[in-house]
């Protein structure tokens, strides 16, 4: 156990110099000059030339990557274009805001899509199997930003019940836990709760149907346990599995929020992101790329090690 | 055989068992749920082909004094949109890009990856550590974080957004063709035809392809719905597709105005793009049912 968690680890390390790499690279593959958002469009040459040492863009790629690594690993990632404030603070504020988002979303889709999963698993090829896979079919089919939209529509423009956009009154950033703040929650995080809760019913589905046919489950069945006692078997055979998907997806919420926050004007990564690339903030974006998928790797390696802590059945290699 | 009492050789007719292809056919015709998603497809193939002849008007003639018609006004079926142009004739329209931006990515990484995995597979050694690292690499991001950091960094277009979309879309697919490709070029008749003299591409033509492609197929197919969501999203915030064309991802971002005078209007592009990934989905769940042969 100890030696395959030292193994992920040290597989993990390359892996994240290979993203930090790659978030490197965003910035260099962008067409223009690196300057161009920083720059007045009549700069002279001269001034182009002072700037380009000042950013260091002079100096071979390379260097320029360790340099720049360097400073993201103490955290400095640079400053805003746009506002001029520390990359580091716009992103810390964002990642709080989307997390919040997103585990609650993830919650909500986890509670939905076992049930789900566990009701079309139990009566497999019956009519609840196909109402409840249909039902995650649509989860894992449905556009999220129309959705999203539909939602404003029938609960804030329709109804009037439910702030459209924002996460809190008069345009608050500050998250509080008060009912006008989780008012302002509840559509966004019922939009994003529809993609894990397919993805997990899914996946349950399949987990309940598989367990449901090994030969131990006749065993139990035969030693005379009756439904409850089974059931609870499965829900141990299955929960190892249920609960690594449900993390996963929640890393995939945290880095694909954006189309859904855009919809909301949520105050997260992705309005942040969205922001960036439409104004050419280029450290921004780039910082905000980096944190995301830094944040990814490392939940992966955290659902993978959990993985086999609870479930030492899995062989590692 | 022969018959006893006369002597004779009798034939009996040979009873042929039906190939892989025609059984996996016959058990999909049985499933009406995925055959429904099948012609659905079709029927949205069909329009984008022949939009200029279904479409009662010109996408991008717009008449100023006519925006924002509601549903079932005359002339205009499906309303018209905020330049008001005919929303019926601009959601046929777009059917051609949102299935381009939707399949053709799929398609390419499709190719890209199938190959990288196959190298990487039918080689081993450094070779494929060095691919399949790459490949770890960008499969360690999650997949729409990706695809808008790169439409992002390289700005809004097609072409831009169909690279973005691939890179996203190869790594798993190379993932796949890797291991299918290790499991069989260890096979006993995989070693048996490199012992009769059979060259690497010979062996990887008749015996690894055979193997890979199935699987890689039925997987890529399940990317496509995925990719048009991801795709319209890209132009919904503005990256991808840029106006005046209409695809329908673009088409729910300029109608996002109007969200409080013409709902339903605003609700049709993205029924179209629901409609198509759910027939997608649908389909490639029935396909995957009808070639599992096990079950």
């Amino acid at each position: 156990m100890l030696i395959y968690i030292a193994k992920r680890l040290i597989y993990t390390l390359p892996i994240m110099l290979g993203v930090a790499f790659v978030c490197f690279l965003l910035v260099h593959m962008a067409p223009g000059d690196p300057l161009v958002s920083v720059l007045p469009p009549d700069a002279s040459e001269n001034l182009k030339q002072q700037m380009m040492v000042l950013y260091g863009f002079d100096r071979p790629y390379y260097e320029q990557f360790f340099r720049w690594l360097g400073r993201a690993i103490t955290g400095d990632l640079g400053s805003s274009i746009r506002t001029n404030r520390p990359v580091s603070v716009e992103v810390a504020k964002a990642v709080w805001n989307t997390l919040t988002l997103a585990t609650l979303a993830t919650f909500i889709g986890f509670v939905l899509g076992t049930f789900f999963g566990f009701v079309a698993g139990y009566f497999r090829d019956t009519w609840l199997d196909k109402l409840a896979s249909f039902v995650s079919v649509i989860g894992v089919s449905v556009p999220h930003y129309w959705l999203g939209m539909l939602l404003v529509i029938v609960f804030a423009a329709q109804l009037g019940w439910l702030p459209p956009t924002g996460a809190g009154p008069g345009g608050s950033e500050a998250w509080q836990w008060d009912w006008e703040h989780v008012r302002h929650m509840i559509l966004p995080a019922i939009t994003m709760s529809v993609i894990p809760m397919g993805i997990i019913a899914r996946t349950v589905r399949a987990l309940v149907a598989e367990i449901l046919s090994q030969e131990f489950i006749a065993g139990l069945r035969a030693k005379g346990l009756g439904d409850w006692g089974v059931f609870k078997h499965v829900v141990k055979n299955a929960a190892p599995t249920a609960l690594a998907v449900m993390g996963i997806q929640l890393g995939y919420l945290l880095g694909g929020s954006i189309l859904i926050e855009t919809v909301f004007s949520w105050p997260g990564t992705g309005l942040l992101l969205n922001d960036a690339i439409f104004q050419r903030d280029l450290p921004v974006l780039q910082g905000t790329i980096l944190v995301l998928s830094i944040f990814f790797v490392l939940l992966n390696l955290v659902v993978d090690v959990m993985q086999t802590a609870l479930d030492p059945r899995i062989q590692r290699s | 055989m022969q018959d006893v009492s006369t002597g004779q050789v009798v034939l009996e007719p040979i009873q042929r068992s039906p190939g892989y292809w025609a059984t996996v056919w016959t058990r999909f015709k049985r499933d009406p749920v995925a055959v429904g998603a099948g012609l659905v497809v079709i029927a949205l193939v069909l329009m984008a082909i022949f939009a200029p002849y279904i479409a009662p008007q010109d996408p991008y003639k717009g008449m100023a004094l006519r925006r924002l018609r509601p549903p079932g006004t005359e002339g205009y079926p499906l309303g018209t949109d905020e330049l008001g142009r005919d929303m019926l004739s601009r959601l046929i329209y777009g059917a051609r890009l949102s299935l381009f931006m939707g399949v053709t990515p799929v398609l390419m990484a499709l190719v890209a990856g199938a190959a990288i995995g196959i190298t990487a597979g039918y080689t081993g050694g450094w070779v494929n550590t060095l691919l399949m690292r790459i490949v770890d690499i960008f499969f360690a991001f999650p997949s729409v974080l990706l695809a808008i950091a790169l439409s992002g960094a390289l700005g809004a277009g097609i072409a831009n957004g169909l690279i973005s979309l691939t890179v996203v879309f190869i790594p798993p697919i190379a993932r796949v063709a890797e291991s299918v490709t290790t499991s069989v070029r260890t096979r006993d008749y995989v070693e048996a035809a490199r012992a009769s003299g059979a060259g690497s591409l010979a062996i990887i033509r008749k015996h690894v392809l055979g193997n890979v492609l199935g699987p890689i197929f039925v997987y890529a197919m399940s990317l496509i719905a995925v990719c048009m969501i991801l795709a319209s999203g890209l132009s919904f915030l503005g990256l991808g597709v840029k106006p005046p064309e209409p695809e329908w991802g673009l088409m729910l971002n300029t109608l996002r105005t109007a969200i409080y005078t013409q709902p339903l209007l605003c609700a049709l592009p993205g029924l179209m793009i629901f409609i198509t990934s759910i027939a997608f989905n649908l389909l490639t769940d029935g396909l995957r049912s009808a070639m599992d042969l096990k079950a």
